[in-house]
C-alpha cells in the first residue's frame, strides 16, 4: 500500500531544507518536488518509489498536515478500505474504514514518560573498568540471569 | 561546489565506528560512553545510519511483542536449547546462552525509558502497559504470548529507544543518511579491519572513516528472491524491505568468515499483509488449517517422526512447522487458513466481560503496532477476524540472523560458559581461529571487525532486546579492544581516490552513455538498480528453492544458479545511479547479489536438507546427523570473487536431552 501525499494538504514543511516525511522514511521513499519537475506540484512531496514501500506508516505518522494517506496496494487490495492514524505525544488513535463502510477506532497507548524526557544515566552508575572483562553491564536492572551454573555441562 | 558525480570526499578519523541504527546499534550507543568515561582514554566513537534512528531497522513501524524475556522463572539454558531445536539443532549455545543471560536487562531499560509493557494482575487479568502497574524490574508480570514472549504497547518501540541511544552517544557522534558500501582493510595487516566508506543520501558528499574498531550491524537481507506480491505490493516484504545484505555482504568483502549462510527463515504469515501470527497463535489459541478445517499439525503430525529428535519437542522446530503445511498445499488441501473465527469465540467463553472488550482491541493492536499493511488487507477483503478467518501462506524466504534465522557472521562468543577452545573438523583454513572465543565478544575473525543482532550467525532469537543486549555486550569488547591496541594506528589498503571512483561509479556510468539513448531506462551500457534485482530475484526464485519450486532445488539447478549469478556479479559492474536515491538503490543490490551467492553455495555444499519447508535438496533430501550435524561456514575472496566453504564441528554446551523428556 504505498503512501500517497494530498495536494490540498501537503505545504512542503513550509520550505524548510528537508520535510519531515524526507527527514524519517527508513526507505528513502519520499521526495520534495522542489520545482514541480517530477509531478507538476511544486513544493510539495511524493512517494519515489511506491513498489518500495513497507507501508511502515513513519511518513503518515509524522506529517504535520496529516497530508499523507495509504491507498493499499493496488495490485493485492480491493479499493475503498482505509487505516489512518492521528499520533500523539502519549497514545495513537486509529480511524479504520472497511470496503463495505464498517467503522472501528482504537486508541492505544505509546509511550509511558513525555516524549524527549529520557535521561539515560540518570541514577546509573559509572562504569567499573575491573569488570570489562567479564558479562553483564555497567548498570543492573533487576535483568541479568545469572543461570544455574550445573546446565553447562563442558565447563 | 559540490554536485551530482562530483563529490566532496570527508575524511574523518574516529577510534570506532558504528555502521547502522537499529537495535543494535542502538545497544552499543547506550553502553559505551559509559566504559569509554571509565577507562580515562580519548575515544572517539561515530555511528552513521542509512536513515532516521527514530525509525530505522527492523523495528521502524514498531512491535506488539517483545520476542525475547526470559523472567526470572526460566533458565538462560532452557533459552539456548530452544533456539537449538528450533534451528535443528545447529547454533552456538555460548552466544545463546550469553544472550539468555543479559536480554532481560535491556527489556527493564526499555520500559524505564517509557515503553508500555502488559501486565497481568494477581487474577491473571491483563491490561495494557499504561495503567500503572509495577515495572518488570519490580516483580510486575508480564503478558506472555508465548514462552519467551510479552506483549507490549510497541508503536514507538524504536522511537523510545533511539531516544535513549541518540542522548548518550550525543547526536554530535551521530549523522544520519550516510550508506556504508564498503569496509577496508589495514594496509599493513589485511586481517584487520582500518576503516569503511560509504556516502551521504541528501548531500553530494563521499564518507571517508579510519577506525579501529567497527560495529557492523546493518540488518539482514531482504528481497534476493522474487516476492509473492510483485507490483506495488513488492514491498510488502515481511521483513523490513531495506535490509539489503548490508551486514554479510561487506563483512564477507573484509575477509570474515561467515556462517550457516544456507539457512534461511520462510515465516508463515498472514497471506499478502505478512502479519504476525505469534499472538493467534499463541494468546488467542487459534488453530492453523486446512480449507477443509482439519489442523494440520494433527493431520499431519507423522511427519515430524522422520525429523528426531527435533520435530519431537514440545514445540517442533518452524522449518517443520512449514514442511507439514507445504503438503496440504501441495497436496491441494489449500487455502491454508488461521480459524479467528474459532479462537475468539471460544476465548469470549473464559474471559471477563471487561476482558472480551478490550480482545478486539488487542487483536487489532497486533498487526497496527507492526504491521499497518495486514489491516489494509483486512479493511479492503471486509475481513473482521471474529466473522471470517484469514488465509495464512508461507512468505518469500529471508536471510537473517536473529529472528527464526541463524545465518551470518562467525563470531566470538564468551569465554566463561565451556565453548570449545580447539576445531576437530578438518578444512578449516589456517589462518582463521580454531576455537569459539578468540577474545572479544562480538569480534568477527577480522581483527577490530564487530557484529551484533543480524550479524551474529549461528544463534538466532534474538530479536529486538536481544539484539540491543548484544550490541550493549560489542560496545565492552570494542572499548577493550582499542584499549587493548592503543597503539595501532590504521590505514587504509586502497587510496581514497580509487575508493571514491568505485562508489560513484554507478553514477559516472549514467552521466557517461544517458543520452545514447531516448528513454534513459533502457540503453545497451548500463543496468539499472532495479532489473538487475529482478534478474537477482528470477535467479534466486527458480534455481535457488524460492517459492516457484514450493523451495525445492538441487546439485543441477544450483550450478546453473551458479553460472548467472556470475554474470549477474559482472553486470552489476554496469549499473547505472541517475541520482542519490539510485545510487543507493545500487550498491544495496550489490549487497544482495554476495548475499546470495553466498546463500546459494552453502546450500550447494551441504550435502543434506538440514531445513524441511525451509528449504529442500531434492537429490539429499533428508536430514543427515551423521555427516551433517555442522556448522557450514565460508570465507569470500574479493580478489578473485570466490567462496571457499568449511565444515566446523557441532558441539553442545547444554543438554539438549531435556527437551524430549
Amino acid at each position: 500500500m504505498p503512501t500517497f501525499v494530498r495536494t490540498d494538504k501537503c505545504d512542503g514543511c513550509k520550505g524548510q531544507d528537508k520535510t519531515a516525511c524526507m527527514y524519517i522514511c527508513p526507505h528513502d521513499l519520499m521526495k520534495l518536488d522542489k520545482d514541480g519537475s517530477d509531478t507538476g506540484h511544486a513544493m510539495k512531496a511524493y512517494n519515489q518509489e511506491p513498489e518500495q514501500c513497507w507501508e511502515c506508516y513513519s511518513c503518515v505518522k509524522i506529517c504535520p498536515q496529516q497530508a499523507i494517506e495509504c491507498r493499499h496496494y493496488a495490485d493485492v487490495v480491493p479499493l475503498g478500505g482505509s487505516v489512518q492514524p492521528l499520533r500523539g505525544t502519549d497514545s495513537i488513535m486509529w480511524t479504520i474504514k472497511f470496503r463495505n463502510g464498517t467503522m472501528k477506532r482504537f486508541k492505544f497507548p505509546i509511550r509511558t514518560t513525555p516524549e524527549g524526557s529520557i535521561d539515560p544515566y540518570a541514577g546509573k552508575p559509572d562504569a567499573d573498568m575491573g569488570k570489562i572483562g567479564e558479562p553483564m553491564f555497567f548498570c543492573q536492572n533487576n535483568g541479568y540471569r545469572a543461570g544455574d551454573p550445573s546446565e553447562l555441562i563442558c565447563k | 561546489m559540490a554536485e551530482f558525480g562530483n563529490p566532496d570526499i570527508i575524511e574523518e578519523e574516529v577510534d570506532i565506528l558504528l555502521i547502522g541504527g537499529g537495535m543494535a546499534c542502538c545497544g552499543t550507543a547506550f553502553e559505551i560512553p559509559r566504559w569509554i568515561e571509565a577507562s580515562g582514554a580519548d575515544l572517539k566513537v561515530k555511528l552513521v545510519d542509512k536513515a532516521a534512528m527514530d525509525r530505522s531497522g527492523a523495528v521502524a513501524q514498531g512491535l506488539s511483542a517483545i520476542n525475547t524475556y526470559i523472567g526470572s522463572e526460566q533458565d538462560p539454558a532452557d533459552y539456548a536449547r530452544m533456539v537449538s531445536n528450533d534451528l535443528m539443532g545447529i547454533t552456538r549455545d555460548d552466544l545463546a546462552y550469553d544472550l539468555g543471560r543479559h536480554v532481560d536487562e535491556s527489556v527493564h531499560l526499555f520500559e524505564e525509558w517509557g515503553l508500555p509493557i502488559w501486565k497481568t494482575d494477581e487474577n491473571g487479568e491483563r491490561f495494557d502497559g499504561s495503567k500503572g502497574m509495577p515495572s518488570l524490574a519490580d516483580g510486575g508480570k508480564p503478558v506472555r504470548s508465548g514462552k519467551w514472549q510479552i506483549m507490549i504497547n510497541g508503536e514507538s518501540y524504536k522511537w523510545i529507544v533511539a531516544e535513549a541511544a541518540k542522548k548518550a552517544l550525543g547526536m554530535e557522534n551521530i549523522e544520519e543518511r550516510i550508506f556504508i558500501v564498503k569496509l577496508v582493510n589495514d594496509k599493513n595487516d589485511p586481517s584487520r579491519i582500518a576503516g569503511a566508506v560509504g556516502f551521504s543520501t541528501r548531500n553530494h558528499t563521499v564518507h571517508v572513516y579510519t577506525a579501529k574498531a567497527i560495529l557492523l550491524a546493518a540488518g539482514g537481507c531482504v528481497n534476493i528472491f522474487r516476492p509473492r506480491s510483485v507490483g506495488e505490493g513488492t514491498g510488502r516484504a515481511w521483513y523490513p524491505v531495506w535490509n539489503a545484505g548490508s551486514t554479510y555482504s561487506m563483512a564477507a568483502e573484509a575477509g570474515a568468515e561467515l556462517t550457516l549462510m544456507e539457512n534461511r527463515f520462510v515465516p508463515t504469515r498472514f497471506k499478502d499483509g505478512y502479519g504476525p501470527v505469534g499472538a493467534w497463535f499463541l494468546l488467542f489459541k487459534a488453530q492453523a488449517t486446512n480449507a477443509f478445517g482439519e489442523t494440520y499439525m494433527t493431520r499431519n503430525k507423522e511427519m515430524l517422526d522422520d525429523y528426531p529428535p527435533y520435530g519431537q519437542a514440545a514445540v517442533p522446530a518452524s522449518c517443520l512447522r512449514n514442511h507439514l503445511m507445504l503438503k496440504e498445499m501441495k497436496e491441494g488441501r489449500g487455502p491454508i487458513y488461521m480459524d479467528t473465527v474459532t479462537a475468539l469465540a471460544n476465548l469470549r467463553e473464559t474471559l471477563s466481560p471487561r476482558e472480551v472488550k478490550h480482545l478486539e482491541a488487542e487483536a487489532w493492536e497486533d498487526f497496527l503496532d507492526m504491521c499497518v499493511g495486514q489491516c489494509g488487507i483486512w479493511v479492503g477483503e471486509n475481513i473482521e477476524p471474529e466473522k471470517k478467518n484469514s488465509e495464512l501462506m508461507p512468505t518469500e524466504p529471508y536471510l537473517l540472523g536473529s529472528h527464526s534465522g541463524c545465518c551470518g557472521i562467525w563470531t566470538s562468543g564468551p569465554d566463561d560458559v565451556g565453548a570449545p577452545t580447539s576445531e576437530t573438523e578438518a578444512g578449516v583454513p589456517e589462518h582463521l581461529p580454531s576455537g569459539w572465543n578468540w577474545g572479544y565478544r562480538g569480534m568477527t575473525t577480522v581483527s577490530g571487525l564487530f557484529t551484533a543482532g543480524d550479524g551474529v550467525g549461528a544463534s538466532g532469537h534474538k530479536f529486538s532486546s536481544g539484539s540491543h543486549a548484544e550490541g550493549r555486550m560489542a560496545a565492552k569488547s570494542m572499548v577493550k579492544y582499542c584499549l587493548d591496541n592503543a597503539d595501532f594506528k590504521p590505514e587504509l589498503d586502497t587510496p581514497v581516490a580509487d575508493l571514491v571512483e568505485e562508489i560513484y561509479k554507478p553514477v559516472r556510468t549514467f552521466l557517461e552513455h544517458k543520452d545514447y539513448t531516448t528513454a534513459i531506462d533502457v540503453n545497451p551500457n548500463y543496468i539499472t538498480p532495479k532489473m538487475l534485482q529482478f534478474r537477482l530475484q528470477k535467479i534466486m526464485d527458480e534455481y535457488v528453492a524460492g517459492v516457484a519450486t514450493y523451495y525445492q532445488t538441487n546439485e543441477k539447478m544450483l550450478a546453473v544458479a551458479g553460472e548467472k549469478l556470475d554474470m549477474l556479479k559482472e553486470d552489476a559492474d554496469k549499473m547505472r545511479a541517475k541520482d542519490l536515491h539510485e545510487l543507493l538503490r545500487a550498491w544495496e543490490n550489490y549487497h544482495r547479489i554476495l548475499t546470495a551467492e553466498a546463500h546459494m553455495k552453502h546450500i550447494e555444499f551441504r550435502q543434506e536438507s538440514r531445513y524441511p519447508g525451509f528449504y529442500y535438496r531434492t537429490d539429499k533430501n533428508f536430514v543427515d546427523e551423521e555427516n551433517w550435524h555442522c556448522f557450514v561456514n565460508s570465507i569470500y575472496n574479493k580478489e578473485t570473487k570466490e567462496w571457499t566453504c568449511f565444515k566446523r564441528a557441532h558441539v553442545d554446551l547444554v543438554d539438549k536431552a531435556k527437551l524430549f523428556k
